[in-house]
């Protein structure tokens, strides 16, 4: 009886091979082969029904995606803008606290233990323009008569989706700032503070230069995490109405999904994720720039 | 340039004080060395100079302001530290330049300023490197460039050479005096090294558990400490102090050996007291500095040598307390050999065996 004797790597490799395969590797080229065709998810046929780069023009000239586009865009900056000032603010204060800072950091971490669907429901509450919580305390207080339509304008619920996310996440830049706060030698502050420097200039030379590091990686992480958004916004606007607060992976989830058109949701998802790949590398080049610039690169 | 003058300072955590109502006076131009062990409070002292710590009680006056309430950036002052505390970020030239920047002086006085702090101390050719790629000393001259670009009243060094080695050490410590001999400023400097302190002071200052035991020139503290344990820090190697019983107007030590009691030193009948005598005053005989007219002599068995080149360094046990002698023009001596050793007594210590207290008159 003849047995088949594989060396003896190949054997130890295989099981590795073949979870990447499953994994990674056939969804990677089914669903990058799939977005040249014109497959729907309701009739499986028409995965064979090669369309070359249709559906990337398509997605390229349809002002609905590129809406969709810049408002994640616009979504990731003012998101991770707004993160990482509270996020520095409320580090620094957490820092100076003397006594039961542990408690305080364990309760900073609150918002991020709950599901980001439960999130949305719950800020899709405060924010309802009838039942809110925000609309009746402005009542209330007498500052407004009206029904504020928080969620319905899209400014408004632009704000709203914002407020949501930053409630979320902005623990993320606090904890990560906090590390690096503690990490920051006390020698050159102390050094700055005899050199002349008042508290706010200690701060910009000393203090923020150490910390621009730890700054960068939760922007990186909180880039991809931004540039995904998706349950959130499902859940507070489902991207309306009328396309309003649509975000790219809102466009991509209905049209892949609702509509069906799965070809055609591949081909945006492929255009959607060079933008994160284009903040991780832009992100982890200012990484490298503010590490080498405190002696820590290399 | 100004004066210095601490009155009563106190500095406590919580309930626990660290520094006792200390008194110092310093002058204008002085170059002054706080020493003592780790833990002395002659580190938080400094710090209360410079601001960095709060100061509990008492006053500190620079020049003629009590700065007790001013911030560090307002006290004109200038501190090296331990690490180096460089800008890790800033080239040596932003370092250096980095006080005037703060202070919104003109460029170009700025520029001038940096290129004679690095005249002085010989950076000219490492200002555009980070600090990160220069050596400890290097590093340790930039603090000190730092320091001496804002022309300030007070320098303030906390053990800027303990992390140096052996040898830059030494060459660190001629340019720090050669510093002071060029710009004249006060200067506080704070060392646990005793070495440094004699070499550099103008007059130190020895703490101990957050007191000060003793003030004086180098030589003072050397040839006159106030109680066994200045006597024992200061000096190397360490003054040998041997237990002895004052009889009958001599030391009789507890193996019952006599000597004659020290001029100059009074000591009651019946008195515990401790003889302190430095390695250059106990030496054998034949391989000395010439006798002096209050000698003593003992014989005493070497148990082990260390040649030190222009000296030998021997150890030998008197009375059962190790006691190290020198020997001048050095010959090998073998471990066990009993050598006569000439004590030369007008140079030694009685200290009270309980205050440790000196006994000279």
């Amino acid at each position: 009886m003849y047995r088949l004797r594989l060396p003896p790597w190949l054997v130890l490799l295989t099981p590795a091979f073949v979870v990447l395969l499953m994994v990674i590797a056939i969804p990677l080229v089914l669903s990058f082969y799939s977005s040249f065709t014109a497959f729907q998810l309701t009739r499986p046929e028409t995965i064979t029904r090669w369309n070359g780069s249709f559906n990337y023009k398509k997605a390229l000239s349809d002002v609905y995606f590129w809406s969709a586009f810049g408002r994640t865009l616009l979504l990731v900056t003012v998101a991770l803008n707004l993160e990482m000032l509270l996020g520095l603010g409320l580090a620094l204060m957490v820092a100076k606290v003397t006594r039961g800072q542990r408690l305080l950091r364990t309760m900073m971490m609150f918002p991020m233990m709950f599901s980001p669907i439960l999130v949305g429901f719950q800020f899709k509450f405060i924010f309802n323009d009838n039942v809110g919580l925000l609309n009746n305390a402005l009542q209330s207080l007498g500052l407004t008569d009206i029904a504020i339509p928080w969620l319905v304008d899209g400014h408004l619920a632009f704000i709203a989706i914002v407020t949501a996310e930053v409630w979320t996440s902005t623990s993320v830049f606090a904890i990560l700032i906090l590390a690096g706060l503690f990490a920051i030698p006390q020698d050159p502050v102390e050094a700055a503070r005899v050199d002349g420097c008042t508290p706010w200039q200690t701060f910009r030379y000393v203090t923020l230069p150490f910390l621009m590091p730890f700054i960068y990686i939760a922007m990186a992480i909180r880039s991809l995490d931004v540039a995904r958004a998706y349950d959130i916004v499902q859940v507070m606007t489902a991207g309306g109405p009328a396309r309003r607060t649509e975000l790219l992976w809102t466009l991509i989830g209905r049209t892949g999904y609702v509509d069906a058109r799965m070809g055609y949701a591949n081909a945006m998802g492929y255009i959607a994720i060079l933008l994160s790949i284009v903040f991780t590398v832009y992100f982890f080049r200012k990484l490298t720039t503010a590490r080498t610039s405190l002696g820590m690169g290399d | 340039m100004a004066d210095v003058v601490l009155r009563d300072v106190v500095k406590s955590y919580g309930a626990l004080p660290v520094v006792h109502a200390i008194n110092l006076d310093i002058a204008h131009g002085e170059f002054v060395v706080l020493v003592g062990p780790s833990g002395c409070g002659k580190s938080t002292t400094l710090r209360m100079i410079a601001g960095l710590e709060d100061i509990s009680g008492g006053t500190v006056k620079i020049g003629d302001r009590v700065v007790n309430d001013l911030p560090p950036r307002d006290r004109n002052i200038s501190m090296v530290f331990q690490n180096y505390a460089l800008y890790p970020h800033m080239t040596v030239r932003e370092n250096l330049g980095f006080s005037l920047h703060i202070a919104k002086r003109p460029k170009d006085e700025i520029v001038k300023a940096v290129a004679q702090a690095a005249e002085i101390l010989s950076l000219t050719p490492l200002l555009d490197r980070k600090p990160g790629q220069l050596s400890g000393g290097q590093r340790q001259r930039v603090a000190m460039g730092r320091a001496i670009v804002r022309h300030p009243d007070v320098f303030l060094f906390d053990e800027p050479l303990s992390n140096l080695d052996a040898k830059l050490r030494t060459q660190m410590r001629v340019e720090i005096k050669r510093l002071h001999q060029k710009v004249g400023t006060t200067i506080i400097y704070v060392t646990h090294d005793q070495i440094e302190a004699m070499t550099l002071a103008d007059r130190i200052v020895i703490m101990r558990d957050g007191h000060i035991v003793q003030i004086g020139t180098p030589l003072e503290v050397f040839e006159r400490p106030v109680n066994a344990f200045v006597a024992t820090f200061i000096g190397s190697p360490p003054m040998n102090l041997l237990p002895a019983t004052v009889t009958d107007g001599a030391l009789r030590l507890s193996d019952g050996t006599a000597i004659p009691l020290p001029p100059g030193l009074t000591a009651r009948d019946g008195q515990a007291v401790q003889f302190g005598v430095r390695a250059d005053n106990i030496m054998p005989e034949g391989h000395a500095m010439p006798p002096t007219s209050h000698m003593a002599f003992v014989d005493m068995p070497v148990t082990l040598t260390e040649p030190l080149g222009t000296e030998t360094l021997l150890f030998g046990t008197l009375a059962g307390t190790e006691v190290q002698a020198k020997m001048l023009n050095p010959r090998p001596v073998r471990t066990g050999e009993v050598l006569r050793f000439g004590i030369a007594l007008d140079k030694c210590h009685l200290f009270d065996a309980e205050t440790g207290a000196s006994l000279r008159v």
